[in-house]
């Protein structure tokens, strides 16, 4: 597979939000404004880079040659979990705007299944690690361009007459309902 | 065996990872302000986000910062407020309670009406519509927009203009940000004489679009004995802290635009 074929089918095809159905929760929690929801897509195309270059050598060099691949799922997420911890760390340091700026999001990657599933699928399909790159940065593309979409939806539907039973979540959760359909359309592309 | 190796491998990794977090913490470590975690204590720590900051944390912060008075903490109270001036080393007498205030009082039957609007009920979507079916551009829509958005149900819609409860309000400021006129502002609680209006325009075209407006003919300006009045663009404004509630322009304002909760004056207005 080329390396583009790789990022448009992680953007769009196989969008992580709206075709394989990971990290709703941010999805819903956090696409209340276009602002912060772009915050939280820089944020986790990051950390979903870094934490694929990291497990990819852990798996390789590690679990592989100790038969421990059963103990991919856990180990990944200490991975995670560290290098969030010490992504907020060197950035509170080094530019506490970007910090003050995501703000409560960083930590909160630590518990977005996006980025275990890039890690993990990278795994299960043998990527090598120029592949697992372009998969994870596809992936966090694809996550924040399906972010800012509900978010501006969302921004509209405010002000928008909505049905009361309807209001807030509802017409969210229903939002994203259509917009997974309408990425179906991208099926059969790659 | 076949346990021995997963175990040091993830004890291991799990271990490597801890050292090398705090290692990081050490030698990324971030100089706090010891004032930050002092406020933090006497905050409530009910993380209600009413100040506007992000939980009670975030007010700690704005307030060792300076980019908050001590007494923005509106759940808290004076109690709360004393403890931190205390910490900030302020004199807690300078904090004054705050309240928000619709400046408008165009009700139903005082300013008039450019069309009529049957849309949704949101003050910022009708405000799209040419500014709103007031046909004064400055006005209170009274969609009650601001009313959804009060926590504390401190804001009726009467005769289609909002109003607020100063006892319910905390000045938590939802309803200034949400107002597409921007005619809530906050104005201290002992204030008793406040101009209710905001329109720019003429005196002329003030009066052709609602009684009860400020005309900018002055009079309030040149009466005040405490030269408490700031006037531009045909509108009076009240300097809060020279204003020593003595109801002389309220008495004085043709137009009874400087509203007033001082007894006699108000027996005279109506």
């Amino acid at each position: 597979m080329g390396l583009f074929t790789i990022l448009i089918s992680n953007i769009f095809v196989n969008n992580y939000v709206l075709a394989r159905f990971l990290g709703i929760c941010p999805f819903l929690g956090v696409s209340n404004k276009t602002e912060t929801a772009t915050g939280m897509g820089i944020a986790v195309t990051f950390v979903v880079t870094l934490s694929s270059i990291i497990t990819y050598a852990i798996h390789k060099y590690i679990l592989l040659p100790r038969e421990l691949v059963y103990l991919q799922t856990i180990v990944f997420i200490l991975v995670i979990a560290a290098l969030v911890q010490f992504v907020e760390m060197v950035m509170k340091k080094t530019s506490p705007g970007l910090y003050s700026a995501l703000g409560v999001y960083l930590p909160l990657i630590t518990t977005n299944c996006v980025v275990l599933g890039v890690a993990l699928l990278n795994v299960q399909e043998g990527n090598n690690l120029i592949e697992t790159i372009f998969t994870a940065v596809g992936a966090s593309l694809g996550f924040m361009l399906s972010l800012i979409l509900i978010s501006a939806i969302r921004e509209q539907l405010v002000i928008k007459d909505v049905p009361e039973a309807l209001e807030g979540f509802p017409i969210a959760l229903i939002t994203a309902g259509l917009m997974s359909i309408a990425f179906l359309g991208f099926n059969g592309l790659v | 065996m076949g346990i021995f190796e997963p175990v040091t491998v993830l004890g291991g990794l799990g271990l490597l990872f801890g050292a090398g977090l705090s290692i990081a913490s050490k030698a990324f470590e971030v100089e706090v302000n010891p004032k930050v975690e002092e406020v933090r204590q006497v905050l409530p720590g009910a993380n209600c986000g009413a100040c506007g900051f992000p939980g009670c944390d975030g007010l700690a912060n704005a307030i060792a910062g300076g980019k908050a008075p001590v007494n923005a903490c509106s759940v808290g109270g004076q109690a709360v407020a004393d403890q931190v001036a205390d910490i900030m080393g302020v004199n807690p007498a300078e904090s004054v309670r705050k309240v928000a205030v619709v400046l408008c009082q165009g009700d139903c039957h005082k300013a008039k009406d450019k069309y009529i609007y049957n849309g949704i009920a949101d003050c910022r979507a009708q405000n799209i519509l040419a500014g709103g079916s007031k046909s004064c551009s400055y006005g209170c829509l009274g969609c009650g927009t601001c009313k959804d958005v009060c926590e504390f149900d401190a804001i009726q819609i009467i005769d289609g203009i909002a109003v607020i409860d100063k006892e319910k309000c905390t000045s938590c400021e939802k309803c200034i940000g949400v107002c597409p006129k921007g005619i809530i502002e906050l104005v201290p609680y002992e204030q008793e004489v406040i101009v209710k209006c905001k329109s720019n325009d003429k005196g002329k075209n003030v009066r052709e679009n609602c009684s009860i407006g400020c005309i900018g003919c002055q009079i309030c300006v040149k009466n005040c004995p405490e030269d408490a009045f700031v006037f531009e663009k045909f509108l009076a404004k009240i300097d809060y802290e020279k204003c020593t509630n003595c109801g002389i322009c309220a008495d004085k304002c043709p137009t009874k635009a400087i509203w007033s909760s001082l007894e006699g004056v108000q027996a005279k207005a109506e």
